[in-house]
């Protein structure tokens, strides 16, 4: 554990291409999810498994960069490390202190759409977890100077995750391209400048409009009886006075209406491409692209899913010489708070130009348009998210991330269930047909990283830097 | 603590945390004909089982000219399966197919000291057997085709290459190359090792190294002795034909004579700092008070010396950590940060000074009483997942612990006294003649 802050990738803030539900075929020896409201309106999910005597609690706020407006991006994480910093009970530090002596392993993370707040622990110490928790959230307080010394630390996080890392600073320029009026468009770590503007009060507003029983779920997973468990929320989370939550802008994405095209110079040997394509999300229904989101998800693993997979076997294999990519991937959003887009990246094999990196990608999928997935391959990405079923319980932190992310996207307990009850009902002719639709040039954002050498830093390594060529 | 809730651990559980003399974890330990030894922790609940299988066979097995040996042994055998009596040979996506239609996870990994196979697979009997058979086939017949080894290493090559743009590599090699001298602990993968390394080097490594005679076969799941036996019977017949060839030993890590202080000129926007040395062997007797030790100097996350006077008083880092690396041989001892360019030394004045105080005086009992809170009140965190039994099963396997180590590990951490920790932590640490490896400062 090195930091308050685990930040999804900034173009894939949900849970990947690969949907994992939250109960298995043996449904029948998996106890299930409840759902309750408390009296202030916070939601209580919980999840009994009492396989070891161990639970992971966590406090979902229903707030992510998603909510920030301009000036102040990076607020809701800046806030998340803030929430370690006190009440007016708790000194600075003492919350991370106190969690520690009861056994607790604890961190936090902003995302896109929501910031989470996690504990695992023995089940008996369920109570004190839960008091402390609820302390912070509804009373976190804390002196100018503290702010002054975290924000070093998260601008030091800031040049860790994204200045370091070139790959990182293009995909935060490639959502900014992509998007250009939903607030996906900025980077949940926030831009260095706004970090450098923010105030105290910045933080403490976004703490106040925000964190209300009505915008928060406490999920708990493990070794918990569920109605001892609705008591003690009610006793110590329910008593949190309840406020109405503001309204919501929608601040809608409007519709792409061209090709978008950027180049992203920067220190590196090795090209990057992205494609990306405006998708639809799934919303739980059964409307038209609801079903589409479904089939998408399908496309995504039928391109990437398994070993030799579509988009390995035509880019990454082949001859020595004849080879397109050294790495190539599919990713699709499925669901969130906003839109979502189906990406494709490859990274360029030597001597192969980012063009033809890309004319691939693009090929594999007018192959699917065009002659459409086998039954077998329908039938084995559907045996691996089954089997993924089975291997997801036995991580009750798993379990409880899953739920609160549901819940987070306005989706109840039971979505994981459905999400793979849907997911069998999809046909090849399906997939093909959102092949067809949804890959045009005109819902097309490319990126491409560029290896600059006059951007190359002045180092003296220890050896002579190796030629890059094929062998 | 609300009485009802203690009582809940009355439930049916896979682990036993009861006060009897039941042991926590009972692992079942018997040995194979092969010499094998099993360890096998039944764990109904899940319809999933996870195997490990270690060897002596890590990149300290590597030879200098061809570091990396290890590695890319592991990663090729998964590569192809060569034909069998009876049974056709399976090319790199027709194994990928059959993985993925099993719904079965198979991995192959080099660490410093171990060789890794591992299987993961649901336990319906059909695709139970099928996962295990075809395990025991990409054991029995790796084809190690040179034309996949080829592709393989020129992406591997190329990403070496990538890495070089960014000065966590620099660091790296810096510090390992400082710390263990010429052990292979600290040898470095580069293109030309990779060039010198043939498929024919893959198959002489994986045949010398993975030996049922001296292998450790762990399994965690839905299964009882009966069926280990069988699984471990077909997984180690696979491999019987490698024989048991005698393994050279291999030297222990020399310690640091002097200090020494690397300074790599780079234009980043971190500067990387790494301090440390040899640290000391897995059998070292007092494993528990340098443990203990380190997370209270920088292992023990937000709490830590290291991340209090580093990060919460001076917002120098976001990421500041100490740690320990134990193995067969002294694994180094490092703390690491990174900082904005021009406060790097700075930062390596706070750090050097919390480690020379925590060396010199050793830790306060409010420190340790809080340690062994957080250690001993979370010890259920351990072990509460199929994967990290298996995780804690292999370990005690590897390093030949008694099979009730579980049982006594928070009686281990509990008996530590402040004294053990300063006496260990002198013993094995010396700030002034430890690596210094900065990349990227700027004044």
């Amino acid at each position: 554990m090195c930091g308050t802050a685990l930040l999804a990738p900034a173009h894939a803030a949900s849970a990947t291409a690969s949907p994992v539900a939250e109960a298995a075929p043996l449904a029948a020896a998996v106890p299930v999810a409840q759902q309750f409201t408390l009296s202030n309106g916070m939601t209580l999910i919980v999840r009994p498994d009492r396989r070891a005597p161990t639970v992971a609690h966590m406090l979902w706020v229903r707030v992510g960069s998603l909510d920030e407006v301009s000036g102040t991006s990076g607020v809701a994480h800046v806030l998340e490390h803030m929430l370690f910093k006190g009440t007016p009970s708790l000194a600075p530090g003492e919350f991370s202190r106190r969690m520690a002596a009861l056994g607790a392993r604890e961190n936090a993370f902003t995302s896109r759409d929501a910031t989470a707040y996690h504990q695992q622990l023995p089940s008996n110490q369920l109570e004190a977890v839960m008091r402390l928790e609820a302390d912070r959230f509804a009373n976190n307080q804390w002196a100018d100077d503290e702010f002054v010394r975290e924000m070093a630390v998260v601008k030091e996080e800031r040049r860790q995750r994204t200045e370091e890392s070139p790959r990182a600073r293009m995909f935060e320029a490639f959502s900014a391209m992509s998007f250009q009026a939903h607030p996906y468009r900025r980077p949940i770590i926030g831009w260095m400048s706004d970090l450098d503007a923010m105030t105290p009060q910045d933080v403490r507003d976004f703490y106040r409009r925000w964190y209300m029983p009505s915008n928060a779920a406490v999920v708990i997973a493990g070794d918990v009886e569920v109605l001892q468990v609705k008591a003690l929320a009610e006793k110590i989370y329910g008593q949190i006075p309840a406020r109405a939550a503001p309204v919501r802008k929608p601040q809608e994405e409007p519709e792409q209406t061209g090709p978008r095209r950027m180049e992203y110079r920067a220190a590196a040997d090795q090209a990057l491409v992205v494609l990306g394509y405006k998708a639809p999300s799934w919303s739980g229904g059964d409307a038209p692209a609801d079903q589409d989101a479904l089939a998408l998800t399908v496309l995504s693993a039928v391109l990437d899913g398994y070993s030799g997979a579509r988009l390995e076997r035509a880019l990454v294999q082949g001859a020595p010489g004849q080879r397109i990519a050294d790495s190539a991937g599919a990713s699709y959003g499925l669901m969130g708070r906003g839109p979502q887009l189906f990406s494709l990246t490859a990274v360029p094999a030597a001597g192969v130009t980012p063009a033809a990196a890309e004319a691939a990608l693009k090929a594999e999928l007018q192959r699917v348009a065009r002659e459409g997935i086998g039954p077998a391959e329908l039938k084995r990405v559907i045996t691996q998210w089954t089997a993924g079923e089975v291997y997801q319980l036995d991580s009750v932190f798993n379990q409880a991330r899953e739920l609160g992310s549901y819940w987070i996207n306005g989706m109840d307990i039971h979505t994981g269930d459905w999400l793979m009850q849907r997911l069998r009902t999809v046909t090849p002719a399906q997939v093909q047909s959102v092949a067809q639709r949804y890959f045009s040039d005109e819902q097309l954002t490319t990126a491409v990283l560029v290896p600059d050498p006059s951007k190359r830093p002045t180092v003296a390594s220890d050896r002579p830097r190796p030629a890059l060529g094929r062998n | 603590m609300n009485p009802s809730l203690k009582s809940l651990a009355a439930s049916v559980l896979l682990l036993t945390f009861a006060s009897t003399a039941q042991a926590v974890i009972p692992i079942q330990h018997w040995t194979h004909a092969s010499g094998a030894r099993v360890y096998l922790v039944p764990s109904p609940s899940i319809p999933m089982l996870d195997v490990q299988i270690n060897v002596d066979g890590g990149s300290r097995r590597d030879p200098v000219a061809r570091a990396g040996l290890a590695s890319v042994t592991g990663s090729m055998l998964l590569a192809e399966v060569a034909p069998q009596p009876g049974q056709p040979a399976l090319d790199e996506n027709q194994l990928g197919e059959a993985w993925a239609d099993l719904g079965a996870q198979f991995g192959a990994s080099a660490s410093g000291d171990r060789f890794s196979v591992s299987l993961r697979t649901l336990t319906e009997p059909d695709l139970l057997r099928g996962a295990v058979a075809l395990a025991a086939r990409q054991l029995a017949a790796p084809a190690w085709p040179e034309r996949i080894w080829q592709r393989d290493r020129e992406r591997t090559i190329a990403a070496l290459v990538e890495a070089e743009n960014r000065p966590a590599t620099h660091a790296a090699r810096a510090f390992g190359a400082a710390v263990y001298g010429n052990h292979p602990y600290g040898f470095d993968t580069t293109p030309a090792t990779l060039n010198a390394i043939s498929v024919a080097d893959m198959r002489d490594f994986y045949r010398r190294h993975m030996a049922a005679c001296r292998a450790q076969v762990s399994l965690v799941g839905a299964i009882n002795r009966a069926q280990a036996d069988r699984i471990v019977d077909q997984l180690m017949t696979a491999i019987a034909p490698n024989g048991c060839t005698a393994l050279s030993p291999v030297a222990q890590v020399t310690p640091l004579t002097a200090a020494l202080e690397r300074r790599i000129p780079f234009d980043a926007a971190q500067a990387q700092v790494q301090i440390g040395q040899p640290g000391f062997v897995r059998s070292d007797p007092n494993f528990f008070p340098l443990i203990v030790g380190n997370h209270i100097l920088g292992g023990g996350g937000f709490t830590s010396r290291l991340t209090n006077e580093v990060r919460e008083k001076r917002g120098l880092s976001y990421s500041v950590y100490s740690f320990f690396a134990p193995g067969l041989h002294a694994g180094a001892f490092q703390i690491g940060l990174t900082t904005r360019p021009d406060q790097a030394d700075k930062a390596i004045g706070v750090a050097r000074e919390v480690l020379q105080r925590f060396v010199r005086e050793g830790p306060t009992e409010t420190e340790l009483r809080a340690a062994k809170d957080n250690l001993v009140n979370g010890f259920a965190l351990r072990i509460d997942s199929n994967r990290k039994l298996l995780d804690n099963v292999a370990n005690i396997a590897w390093n030949g612990l008694p099979l009730d180590y579980l049982d006594h590990w928070t009686e281990q951490v509990q008996r530590v006294s402040q004294a053990d920790i300063q006496r260990a932590v002198s013993r094995v640490l010396q700030p002034e003649r430890m690596v210094t490896v900065v990349v990227g400062a700027k004044p």
